[in-house]
């Protein structure tokens, strides 16, 4: 009950928040479309295993949505749709060979792999762009063409229900049995496999939810800029997600959304008044929630909300 | 008590120029309790860890209920029916005992879907609740795994491996790390679990009391070989194991 007042009322501040202040729609969908991403980086801290390339998903699910509105100029929910699919596509294709490494291997073949998408990106420059990146036109919401503050008014409704229906569904996907024997990957895969779960295909399971869900983030981002550049695979973006992660908590989904809206609007706040500091601000709350709140921001309140275990 | 359960032939497994497995041939009949001893280093666990796939051996075969399962993964081997309890007690220490059951009985489960279905409801929860009274687990049900002390892990981890309904309960050293007052009522509640489960097992075990007082048969191991093997009093009586395993 407390947790739906708390969620609820988060809600209403993002919702509030950009009709009181309307130049503040661009940082809230930020926040959401990084939050979306947290979220699949969540997926996998439930494994035990931290991804330092997971940006590489956001990153091409923002070329595909870009790609197809240059080229077939369909509708912002298809584009939303056909990204996050891609990116669960290749989610499923690099996890068959991502899903056999653990630890520091598995994170440094995700941080490898973006890397690997960001040089290609900014190399093939006749067909991506390159370090300029791709530019596309305000495609249609709803089959209805919007100006550029109805667009992105339209745009964080959209992000708004999908960030709440996809930390329902991450929630959910963690009470599953899935999710369940995702986590017990994190303390003993061995008992998994000798109870007859294959390891490997649970973890595989997550990493595509993961790839998806950092899809829909890198999706929305593109739509919410208009604009798609390698920097969004960089490896300092993936750090930036991970950061969060830390940041927000990731024991429940809620944490994901608290660490993208505090990370946006202290790079927002921090990047005005302390010009070419943010990161250091940044570093310093990072400090201080190791050593004073491992388990981040929601984790401070989660016991008084949902009880001692999520 | 006739069919042949579990059998080996030529079994052998070398580690550089240790012969952990010399060539085993063994068969274990439907509804036997055996124990196995040797010494450390012997080839006990080894020849466990072949039988459950953790271990490929260099040569020979392993077969279950007729098939041949050489070389199959522990997850086939699992399916097919062989559950395995370790000597270091294998749980999911984050998760709580009910749910570590709860996780375990999914693998059954025939409901629908259920591998997406939220725990509680993917799998029979009456058969957890069941288990976990029959290993005394009850009243700890809803503690950690990983807060539990070594005797109640002991039982989580057969408790684990019942989930999975096997034919043949294979347990390392089920009473290790467990104090002398407790070994013999923890091996009371195992038997008591498998004999109402009608699970064939093996054990390997180090205290030949315990080995008495629960064992039907009983293999001795020594260097890589089953040097003695039958009724546990004969094989106790045979001086090869009294000077290898027991001491004089």
């Amino acid at each position: 009950m407390l947790l739906r007042v708390f969620v609820t009322a988060l809600l209403s501040f993002a919702i509030v928040l950009p009709v009181f202040f309307p130049w503040l729609k661009t940082p809230v969908l930020l926040a959401l479309a990084n939050g979306l991403s947290v979220l699949g980086v969540i997926v996998l801290i439930r494994a035990g295993q931290v991804s330092f390339g997971n940006a590489m998903f956001a990153c091409l699910a923002g070329y595909a949505t870009t790609a197809i509105a240059r080229i077939w100029h369909l509708d912002a929910l298809l584009l939303i749709a056909l990204g996050t699919v891609c990116a669960a596509v290749a989610g499923a294709m690099v996890g068959l060979f991502m899903v056999r490494y653990r630890g520091i291997f598995f994170g440094m073949l995700n941080l490898a792999f973006s890397m690997v998408l960001f040089s290609v990106l900014g190399k093939f420059g006749a067909i991506t762009g390159g370090t300029d990146g791709l530019r596309f036109d305000r495609p249609t919401l709803g089959f209805v063409h919007l100006e550029r503050d109805g667009f992105e008014t339209a745009l964080l409704g959209v992000a708004l229900v999908c960030a709440v229906l996809a930390g329902l569904l991450v929630q959910r996907y963690f009470r599953s049995v899935s999710g369940q024997a995702l986590a017990a990957i994190k303390t003993n895969e061995t008992r998994l496999e000798y109870l007859g779960i294959s390891a490997k295909r649970v973890f595989w399971g997550g990493y595509v939810l993961s790839a998806a869900l950092c899809g829909l983030g890198g999706s929305l981002f593109a739509l919410t800029q208009g604009l798609v550049t390698p920097e969004m695979g960089y490896w300092v973006r993936s750090g930036e997600v991970v950061f969060i992660a830390i940041l927000g908590g990731s024991g429940h989904a809620v944490g994901a959304f608290i660490g993208a809206f505090v990370f946006e609007f202290v790079k927002l706040y921090v990047a005005a008044w302390l010009t070419g500091s943010w990161q250091l601000v940044l570093g310093l709350i990072l400090l201080f929630m190791v050593f004073a709140a491992p388990t981040g921001i929601f984790g401070l309140v989660e016991r008084r909300l949902i009880g001692s275990k999520p | 008590m006739s069919a042949a359960l579990l059998s080996t032939k030529g079994l052998s497994l070398s580690f550089g120029g240790v012969v952990a497995a010399d060539s085993i041939d063994f068969e274990l009949k439907v509804g036997e309790r055996l124990a196995v001893v040797g010494q450390n280093g012997a080839g006990k666990t080894t020849f466990i860890n072949i039988c459950t796939g953790f271990l490929q051996p260099t040569s020979g075969h392993v077969y279950f209920a007729g098939q041949e399962i050489t070389g199959h993964s522990p997850r086939d081997i699992t399916l097919r029916g062989v559950g395995r309890s370790f000597q270091l007690p294998q749980v999911f220490g984050e998760h709580t005992v009910r749910e570590c059951l709860l996780i375990a009985a999914s693998v059954r489960s025939k409901k629908r879907g259920g591998f997406l279905l939220p725990l509680e409801k993917a799998v029979d929860a009456d058969s957890v609740d069941a288990t976990l009274e029959l290993l005394q687990l009850g009243a700890r049900a809803h503690d950690l795994a990983g807060a539990l002390p070594e005797g109640q892990r002991k039982l989580l981890d057969v408790a684990m491996a019942l989930m999975g309904q096997p034919q043949l309960l294979i347990m390392d050293e089920p009473t290790s790390g467990v104090s002398t007052d407790e070994k013999h009522g923890l091996m009371k509640v195992l038997m008591r679990a498998l004999d109402q489960r009608k699970v064939t097992s093996i054990f390997v075990e180090h205290d030949i009391d315990i080995v008495r007082a629960h064992a039907t048969r009983l293999a001795a191991w020594i260097a890589g070989k089953i040097a003695a093997d039958g009724p546990p009093e004969q094989v106790l009586a045979d001086p090869a194991v009294i000077r290898n395993v027991i001491g004089e």
